[in-house]
């Protein structure tokens, strides 16, 4: 009988990938997509403001101290209003950073949620099928019929503003989407040898939905939860800007841009900033997501 | 216009070679390769996946993608030049003067064009002729590939034709310029073998009628045999052996065509006195080429010093008046070896003794109910449809016995494993398996010891393990699950034992399933099958996907484990060379039935089920040596959902009595010793039949060729 002995396997052989090495080799390929690296570090950069936002030596977000000062004013305490202050008086700088990280932990934990949601319902209806499926496509369907924005205006309005129910309006506006990917996914999945193999060693259906079925549909979540934290950024700052998002005083991006408005082009920049900031971010989303879509294609 | 000569070969290719431009650099896919087709030749490229014998149709068609490219050499079509050709007049060339057709028919029709749009597109383009002219062209060919009522097909959607009628499009598609050479690409490899013994037929039929060049690339040397006037060997990028068909099959003179013989179940080899002789070891990867010979590292010829240096070129092994007939060799040493007369197997094994009966069929039936949902079936008050997938099937197995359930797609062999298995069930008669019925017991419902003692081996081994998880981690669950150890250690000791059982490292047991090949794959399924001691495996087509040599030691190392744990194997398959040669009894399945079932001798000798005789005919066989009697059928297969009342095969059987056959369902005749078949014509009718498949005995080897050479 023959041993198999394969110099190429042998070659790219590790003892168990770690998590951190294989989020590594990723980030190796990501070099291939400079549109995916711009992605990165767009992201990064946001993701690090919010991270050291207490270290940084910044004005309180809320301190008022001097009104509508132009971007590099000179502070009354000898410091610079580097982006200008606000119709209150608060430093821009320190709001749209310490904003930043408002909109990355809303952004994401709705994300996450809408996501958790969102895998069980389409492993759910793609595997078990019958009338799991059915009845949850029909609540799918129903759900997608609404526009986003009414659905967001009609449960924030109906519950109140707040982060938690910010969570539930993009769960509910989300999961119906994640779930008709899930769906596809897991029933092409279904029919693979190795389903059959853990069926027919009488593995649980929700083992087989978990552990056989879920881990193998990650490649085009992962690129689609890049997209969609995109998506959930900008729901944060419509609600926002709209007055239906974090309640204020915090600081908040739509909320800066809302609050900008009525001030016209007498207070351009306390627009612009956050306009640029949450576009940056969401580009930064979008990119990322293009990058991994690209090298996902690769091989 | 492009000048063509017409007393030139067909196709002639000088010393092409052809790389790829990789991350990794250059990888040449082509080396050193030369090949004439003169008109109305018929040349066959054989090969493993990974040998360049695809690439090689590519680039005469020039289709290299963005990173192929010739090195150096020529390709002559009639004379010109193809590799300086501009793409425009390229494009003249492409379907007109030079057909493709491709493995997978349904990939190569368009899904949302009616087949006649997509048919007198073809003339329309080329020629510049009129629709009705096209029209009555695409006919005419619809009708020289033998499809009945061309002027339906023309009418109609790809999906609405089966395979075999797909191909046949395909074919006809192919040919409708009238091209003076055609290449096919393993055109027949997913279709059924009686289908594929019409095709083949049809195909060398029309490029005698037409005059066309063909160019056969498949992994099939039986099918090379039957279709080609010459063939190529091809290994590693290289062409290692060519010549005349009869000359190479004969007197193979490479180690390594030599060695593909040994690894293909010929009517010559037999699992306990001649087993299957895989070569050793594994294709080299094209940047990891050795020196000398590609082939040396697994070549038991192999001399350092001579194998180990220099190019090798192709020397002449047997002269031959016409230069393009002559048998080459790519070899240093192909004078020095003696092969001998006999092909290459291993050494002899005793046979296996069988025990209790493990397995017993009785009446199994096996419906689907189908709710038919269109608004005649709600008025006439049939709204629930039955596929008949399984009918009456009855059989059993014996401790250490190997049975194989034959048929064709659509026969039912698959509803039968998953019965067994417990992904579905029935109420209709019963599966005893050990003694207890299981046909109407989910998995679900079965205790873990009983689970255990009946697994299965799948087909596609690219499909067999979850490729998120570690080998380890999947073979380890399978022995928690089935309760063999329960302590962490010892499940990890096991895991190691069982990859020594199917001869892979220990250290396979931290890999994912994407850095494994193929064969590596599929011996860790069956690791997987073994793991929990059972009394009975169900192998469903376990090596069809895999490559000749590949193939050859994963067969070998199933029956080795087999042999050792004295376990029942249940083989599924449609290649009855590989049933032949492995198991001892067979049942043969048409469209849900059980048409004969018998030792594998009495299956292979008279008296025949009609329906066997045909598939026995329609098995390419690579042995020149081998006669076989020619049964083509006719039709296609029924629908499962409207299947003939009386005897299933009815409609395709070229021994049908008379109505009898449409009105009633066959006896089952009982041959002597258990050996059932299920016809009406009478037992001593069919024991005159001739065999189909004639096997010279040995010592009347050797003059075929002698006489074809001449």
């Amino acid at each position: 009988m023959t041993q198999v002995t394969d110099s190429a396997v042998t070659a790219d052989l590790e003892a168990k990938p770690s998590l951190i090495s294989r989020i590594g080799g990723t980030l190796g390929l990501m070099r291939e997509s400079p549109v995916g690296m711009v992605g990165l570090a767009l992201v990064l950069f946001w993701v690090l403001m919010a991270l050291i936002a207490p270290l940084l030596p910044l004005y309180d977000p809320l301190e008022q101290i001097m009104p509508l000062q132009a971007i590099g004013a000179a502070a009354p305490d000898g410091n610079t209003f580097w982006l200008g202050t606000d119709h209150k008086g608060r430093d821009i700088l320190s709001r749209v950073i310490w904003g930043s990280q408002r909109v990355l932990v809303w952004a994401t934990l709705a994300t996450v949620v809408a996501y958790v949601a969102g895998m069980l319902m389409g492993v759910v209806s793609g595997y078990l099928g019958g009338w799991y499926d059915e009845v949850l496509s029909f609540v799918a369907n129903v759900l997608l019929s609404f526009p986003v924005m009414v659905l967001y205006v009609i449960i924030i309005t109906y519950l109140g503003a707040s982060g938690i129910n910010i969570v539930l309006a993009v769960t509910f506006a989300s999961a119906p989407g994640i779930m008709r990917i899930v769906r596809g996914l897991v029933l092409d999945l279904r029919n693979r040898d190795y389903i059959f193999a853990a069926q027919t060693r009488g593995e649980s259906a929700w083992r087989i939905m978990l552990i056989e079925l879920l881990p193998n549909a990650r490649g085009p979540l992962i690129v689609d939860a890049c997209l969609r934290l995109g998506y959930t950024t900008v729901a944060i700052a419509t609600l926002g800007f709209l007055g239906l998002g974090l309640p204020p005083p915090e600081p908040d991006w739509g909320l800066m841009i809302k609050e900008a408005v009525p001030l016209g082009s007498f207070a351009g920049h306390m627009m612009i900033i956050p306009a640029v900031a949450l576009s940056s971010l969401i580009l930064g989303f979008n990119l990322l997501a293009d990058g991994l879509r690209e090298i996902s294609l690769r091989d | 216009m492009i000048e063509f000569d017409e007393n030139a070969p067909v196709l002639e290719i000088r010393d092409l070679n052809l790389s790829y431009w990789t991350r990794a650099g250059e990888i040449p896919a082509v080396i050193d390769f030369s090949l004439t087709v003169d008109k109305g030749e018929s040349v066959g490229l054989v090969g493993e996946s990974g040998c360049g014998k695809s690439t090689v149709a590519m680039a005469i068609m020039q289709y290299m993608g963005n990173n192929g490219s010739i090195v150096s050499g020529s390709i002559k079509f009639k004379g010109v030049e193809l590799t300086t050709l501009p793409p425009e007049e390229l494009r003249q060339l492409r379907g007109a003067q030079i057909s493709m057709i491709y493995q997978e028919p349904f990939a190569s029709l368009n899904p949302s064009l009616k087949i006649g749009t997509q048919l007198t597109e073809v003339t329309m383009v080329h020629e510049n002729i009129s629709r009705e002219q096209a029209h009555e062209r695409a006919v005419e060919l619809l009708g020289d590939v033998k499809l009945p009522d061309p002027e339906r097909v023309m009418d109609a959607y790809p999906h609405q034709l089966s395979g075999g009628q797909q191909q046949r499009v395909v074919i006809a598609m192919g040919l409708l310029s009238k091209p003076a050479l055609l290449l096919l690409d393993e055109p027949t490899t997913a279709l059924d073998v009686t289908v594929e013994a019409g095709i083949t037929k049809l195909i060398a039929e029309l490029s005698r009628k037409y005059g066309t060049s063909l160019m056969y690339i498949s992994h099939n040397l039986g099918l090379i045999l039957e279709v080609c006037d010459r063939v190529f060997v091809m290994y590693s990028g290289e062409v290692v052996e060519e010549g005349i068909i009869n000359s190479v099959f004969t007197w193979p003179k490479h180690p390594y065509t030599h060695g593909l013989f040994g690894c293909i179940p010929l009517p010559t080899a037999d699992k306990n006195a001649a087993p299957l002789k895989p070569i050793r070891g594994q294709l080299p990867l094209p940047h990891e080429r050795p020196l000398g010979c590609n082939f040396g590292p697994r070549c038991d010829h192999f001399e350092a010093g001579r194998c180990d240096t220099g190019v090798i070129g192709m020397d002449i092994a047997r002269e031959n008046n016409d230069a393009s007939r002559k048998h080459r060799v790519r070899c240093v040493r192909w004078d020095e070896i003696d092969h001998g007369n006999d092909l290459p197997h291993g050494d002899s094994k005793p046979p296996m003794d069988f025990g209790d009966t493990v397995l017993e069929v009785e009446h199994m039936q096996k419906y689907y109910e189908i709710q038919d949902r269109s608004i005649a079936a709600l008025i006439q008050g049939r709204s629930i449809k039955y596929v008949k997938a399984n009918e009456e099937i009855n059989f059993d197995a014996k401790r250490g016995e190997t049975v194989a359930i034959v048929g064709e797609s659509g026969c039912g062999k698959s509803t039968f494993a998953k019965v067994l298995m417990g992904l579905e069930t029935t109420e209709r008669g019963e599966v005893r398996h050990s003694g207890n019925n299981i046909a109407d017991v989910p998995v679900r419902k079965r205790d873990a010891k009983q689970i255990a003692s009946l697994q299965m081996v799948f087909q596609n081994p690219f499909d067999t393990l979850n490729p998120s998880h570690s080998i380890g981690a999947q073979i380890s669950r399978v022995i928690d699950k089935f309760g063999v150890e329960s302590d962490k250690d010892k499940i990890k000791d096991r895991v190691m034992k069982l990859l020594d059982t199917v001869k892979l490292p220990r250290d396979f047991y931290y890999r994912r399933p994407r850095q494994l090949s193929g064969g590596q794959k599929q011996r860790i399924g069956i690791a997987r099958a073994f793991a929990g001691h059972p009394s009975m495996v169900i192998a469903d087509e376990p090596v069809s996907a895999l490559d000749v040599s590949v193939a050859a030691a994963v067969t070998e190392l199933l029956m080795d484990i087999q042999r050792e744990h004295q376990t029942t194997l249940l083989f599924i398959s449609h290649d009855l060379s590989v049933v032949r040669y492995l198991s001892d009894r067979i049942v043969v399945m048409y469209l849900g039935q059980i048409m004969e079932r018998g030792t594998t001798d009495e299956i292979f000798a008279p008296p025949y089920h009609p329906y066997t005789e045909a598939l026995l005919s329609a098995v390419p066989i690579a042995d020149p040596e081998v006669t076989k009697r020619e049964i083509l059928l006719e039709g296609n297969l029924p629908s499962v959902l409207n299947p003939p009342k009386g005897c299933p095969f009815t409609t395709r059987c070229p021994r049908k009595v008379g109505k009898i056959c449409d009105e009633q369902r066959p006896p089952e005749q009982d041959a002597g010793n258990g050996h059932i078949i299920a016809c009406h014509i009478p037992l001593e009718e069919l024991r005159k039949v001739e065999p189909v498949i004639n096997v010279p005995p040995p010592e009347a080897r050797g003059h075929t060729a002698e006489t074809a050479e001449s």
